[in-house]
């Protein structure tokens, strides 16, 4: 009970008492250490800590990198960064907020929705902290302050980099473009995007490849005053501007063929038919990416939306278009690939075929007389297309569109491919709960009824006729920084040179021997052209309309008139390049979309010789100079 | 021998004899370390009681009712109150674990009703009951056998594990730092303590492998607290600036330009050290560390005056806790060690780590007003 019964106990106190007097020498020694830190710190350094703290303080701030350009394949920029005037206010320099914005706004104008933001963005925030009042000002603005700037206390004047686009509309749905971060972004931990007044990529490639473009952030570190005011600068380490991306793209071209195709809505593809490298992709009318960068307005928002020729919609790569007669160089590959006819085989046109209690017009009234592969390409007759589609069935003809890339998506770096639609009996069965019925398989044949592709689907399938049948991707980066993006040939698709020759044969008939294009015939040595007009329908013809004459289209609302189409290679002896070409509701191919795919086609090659020398700027000197 | 039962009529008397027993000289210094952290509380909201002071000082006042009515109540009750408290306080934070509500990233609060509440924070008091209770029924050999040093070492480690699971480096850091120390003043053998750390020093690269990333992080920055200014190692920073430029006599009460401009951030909680140091200088910040010094020789002082094992590792437990908790959370603002969220106790606002200091100041001063009491090695006191 008591603690001398317990002997041992002595022994366990004298242990305590020994090891308690340890571990106090222990804490004395530790709190030396910590009274030598402070030592260390409030008298040895301390006029280091002094400077830095007493009369002014270090205040660290994120630097925008520099965000990555875009170029064409001559180092042409397509998108850049440039100078942004802004007018800053801080409120504590002024004596009231309210009057200091009435007295700017006599040489800016300043709305009132914007005059409430400003407003509120000063109620949130210290009265030493620097408000934005407008961007992107004109020099002649940022003259008239700068002039008055005695009269304005509180403003300050600076220079900020924005993105600029200087093709604007041009390269829209390309290029896409950047705007202010979102909430919904800011689910990305880059520090970046926390950076006031930062832009990300939205759309079109600016969105594809926005990790590269944007760089790393730097950090300065700046002296501020007792009033927080920004003093000097103190250190700065600059961060990694973003990588450069070049393009595949030839802005001539791109140029040329933007105005080429005007008021039209219109889209148009170029590309190289062996690298697969697109040199112009053009849709019509576009929209200017600068709108977006500095804020859209509601109203030319509601503008963009509402106008019937869709600027928002990249044509190039969503629009979806029945192929017509575009299409029949596909089906004459797949009937001689399958068998079903000789290039002899003689079809006879007389302007209309039955099937069943059905009548399947030609275009031409009169009908053609007998048409061979050549003729029937030649003059695009669609009882000769009826005729291949019967024999051939739905089935082959999916499955030589496969082949060709239709009713695919290419994993193309613009994002926003659509895939068209290749119809077959499995998709009619699923879609509409019917079964297939052989008069839509003629209708087929000719590039009708159910069949939709995009100009980028059409374009590749051009290339893949003249490249002597290899698989080639398109794309549009040449590079992404160091990385670069050429690829190697294609792969063969297995297809008989000589049914490949024979469909080219057909197609050189269209523009060089008097075909449905001969008035859009380069007529210049080594630049022939080959190619095949198309006119698709976007309404039916009744029988009634057809007894009393089929309505000429010029007779028609604009959006009730055939889409103009034409696809081309050249030069004829030794394809290089393919376009596709489509003017929505322009009427006849021959007569819309031929002549401007003509010209386009025909700058194409003339610009030929110096693109093969040509040696892209890469980004890499640019960057090596600024981190210096 | 448990029961210990006041007769009615002598209560009142023994309660008068039991409060001229409390050792006011420490309560005094406790006193005057809370009256520093009130002001500095008062000179971090730009001279103002509001928003933290005035808090402050309510929970200091109630801190001090739960002080001497713990000081009061016999040590031997809470010797039998041991097990059950560390039984509860276990209970508590496998429900936070399960059931917690997410606070600074991580799980660490119990929302009880109206109240919140850090079962951490129970735990630290709760493992110096428990093992002085423990080590009180072992003779110095015993100790140091496996089959009696085992349930020492689950003891500890348990809510060591439970707390880093949270997670919550620090805590955890110090419930093992005090349960160590409490097993080390047991009389561990020399032979088992100094294999035991050479192996720990060995085992370092391993554990390394168990941290969470932002731990990591935290080590890295400390190492080099330029690597992300603005992150991490912005609080160190600078916390340096300002406790470096206070120099030796401070730039006065109020004058804190550093702290009062938000640089500093948590500068009312973790990091109000450094505004002692900016605003008293040298001298300032070296009298609070004496200060905290004349506590923690206090609590020796008490403990070596005691007659009871359970009492001595109680005192010696409370004071260690406190000294971990002043070691660690000085170091850290002025860069000597990683940043960990340690709060500097009587002076850094927060309730529940007042209140839990000052009941084990309390205990301390129980130990010390029980001194003479005596209990044998096997005084079973369960109720």
């Amino acid at each position: 009970m008591s603690l001398l019964n317990d002997g041992r106990d002595h022994v366990r106190f004298k242990t305590f008492s020994r090891r308690s007097l340890i571990l106090s020498g222990g804490t004395l020694a530790l709190f030396s250490g910590l009274l030598a830190r402070m030592y260390q710190l409030q008298v040895l350094e301390q006029d280091r800590y002094a400077t830095l703290a007493e009369d002014n303080r270090i205040n660290m701030e994120l630097l925008a990198p520099l965000r990555g350009r875009i170029l064409d394949r001559f180092g042409v920029p397509l998108a850049t960064n440039r100078q942004n005037y802004r007018v800053i206010l801080i409120p504590e320099q002024t004596d009231s907020v309210e009057r200091a914005l009435d007295r700017v706004s006599q040489y800016i104008i300043l709305g009132a929705p914007q005059r409430e933001k400003i407003l509120k963005e000063v109620r949130r925030n210290p009265r030493f902290v620097p408000i934005t009042v407008a961007e992107n000002l004109s020099w002649e603005e940022f003259a008239a302050i700068n002039f008055h700037a005695p009269e304005l206390p509180g403003f300050i004047l600076d220079a900020g980099e924005t993105r600029d686009y200087p093709y604007a509309d041009k390269l829209s749905h390309i290029l896409g473009y950047v705007a202010a971060v979102s909430e919904k972004d800011l689910a990305d931990p880059d520090p970046v995007l926390r950076i006031p007044g930062f832009r990300i990529g939205k759309l079109g490639i600016e969105r594809q490849v926005d990790p590269a473009l944007r760089g790393k952030a730097g950090v300065r570190q700046v002296e501020v005053n007792a009033s927080g005011r920004k003093i000097r600068e103190l250190s700065r380490r600059v961060g990694e501007p973003g990588d450069d991306v070049v393009l595949t793209l030839d802005m001539e071209i791109q140029k040329f063929a933007q105005a080429r195709l005007a008021e039209e809505a219109a889209a148009c593809v170029v590309m190289d038919v062996h690298s697969g490298d697109v040199l112009a992709l053009v849709s019509n009318p576009g929209f200017d990416p600068n709108e977006f960068n500095r804020g859209i307005s509601h109203a030319s928002y509601q503008a963009l939306l509402s106008d019937p020729k869709l600027p928002l919609i990249n044509k190039a790569i969503a629009g979806q278009y029945p192929p017509g007669s575009t299409f029949k160089p596909l089906v004459a590959l797949a009937a001689l690939e399958n068998n079903v006819i000789s290039p002899e085989t003689a079809i006879h046109c007389s302007g209309a075929t039955w099937l069943g209690n059905h009548a399947f017009h030609c275009w031409k009234k009169g009908g053609h007389g007998a048409m061979n592969l050549i003729g029937g390409l030649k003059h695009s007759c669609d009882i000769y297309f009826y005729e291949l589609a019967r024999r051939l069935g739905i089935d082959r003809i999916e499955e030589m569109c496969h082949r060709f890339g239709l009713g695919e998506t290419f994993k193309f770096e613009v994002p926003g491919e659509k895939t068209g639609l290749v119809p077959s009996r499995g998709w009619k069965q699923a879609t509409t709960g019917q079964s297939w019925q052989q008069g839509e398989t003629l209708i087929t044949g000719i590039g009708q009824g159910y069949v939709l592709t995009t100009p980028l689907q059409l374009c590749v399938m051009t290339a893949r006729l003249a490249n002597g049948g290899r698989k080639v991707m398109p794309h549009i980066f040449r590079s992404v920084g160091a990385e670069s993006h050429v690829r190697p040939e294609a792969d063969l698709m297995g297809l008989s040179d000589r049914a490949l020759q024979l469909v080219m044969n057909g197609m050189n008939a269209v523009t060089n021997e008097g075909g449905t294009a001969a008035r859009s015939r380069i007529d210049i040595e080594g630049f022939e052209m080959a190619g095949k007009t198309g006119t698709s329908q976007v309404r039916r013809i009744t029988r009634e309309e057809r007894a009393r004459g089929v309505i000429k289209n010029e007779d028609l609302p604009w959006e009730r008139r055939d889409h103009a189409l034409f696809i081309a290679y050249a030069p004829v002896a030794a394809p290089r390049y393919a376009i596709s070409l489509i003017v929505e509701h322009g009427g006849s191919g021959s007569k819309a979309a031929a002549p401007p795919a003509r010209d386009i086609m025909l700058l194409t090659l003339q610009r030929d010789p110096s693109r093969m020398e040509a040696i892209p700027p890469i980004a890499r000197a640019r960057r090596g100079t600024e981190e210096g | 021998m448990a029961g210990f039962t006041f007769a009615p009529a002598g209560r009142e008397a023994r309660i008068i004899d039991k409060l001229s027993e409390i050792n006011w000289g420490l309560v005094g210094i406790i006193a005057v370390i809370a009256g520093i952290g009130f002001a500095m509380l008062y000179s971090v909201a730009g001279g103002s009681f509001e928003p933290w002071a005035s808090k402050q000082m309510i929970r200091f006042a109630a801190g001090l009712i739960i002080l001497i009515t713990v000081a009061l109540i016999d040590i031997r009750i809470w010797m039998s109150l041991a097990y059950p408290a560390y039984a509860m306080s276990i209970v508590l934070l496998i429900a936070v674990e399960l059931a917690g509500e997410m606070g600074g990233g991580a799980e660490r609060w119990l929302n009880l009703g109206p109240i919140q509440v850090q079962p951490s924070e129970f735990m630290k008091i709760s493992l110096i009951l428990a093992l002085a209770r423990y080590f009180h029924g072992l003779t110095l050999d015993e100790v140091s056998r496996p089959f009696q040093l085992l349930p020492a070492l689950f003891i500890i480690g348990l809510p060591a594990g439970l707390v880093l699971m949270q997670p919550n480096l620090g805590t955890a850091t110090i419930i093992a730092l005090v349960g160590f120390s409490l097993l080390f003043l047991a009389g561990l053998s020399w032979k088992i303590i100094v294999p035991t750390i050479m192996a720990g020093l060995a085992a370092i690269p391993v554990a390394w492998q168990f941290l969470h990333d932002y731990q990591k992080e935290r080590v890295y920055t400390f190492l080099d607290p330029d690597r992300d200014p603005l992150g991490a190692g912005y609080n160190i920073l600078q916390a340096k600036i300002a406790l470096g430029s206070g120099g030796v006599f401070g730039k006065g009460f109020l004058n804190g330009t550093q702290s009062h401009l938000n640089f500093l951030p948590e500068k009312h909680t973790d990091f109000i050290f450094v505004i002692v140091g900016e605003e008293f200088g040298l001298i300032g910040a070296g009298l609070l560390l004496v200060l905290y010094v004349l506590v923690l020789a206090s609590a020796v002082s008490i403990a070596l005056d005691t007659r009871s094992q359970f009492a001595r590792l109680v005192a010696m437990g409370i004071g260690l806790n406190l000294l971990f908790y002043i070691l660690i959370n000085v170091s850290m603002v002025m860069g000597l060690i990683p940043v960990v969220g340690i709060p500097l106790p009587l002076v850094s606002y927060g309730g529940t780590a007042m209140l839990t200091v000052m009941f084990g100041f309390g205990l301390l001063m129980s130990a010390h007003v029980h001194r003479n009491v005596e209990m044998a090695r096997h005084s079973g006191a369960f109720f």
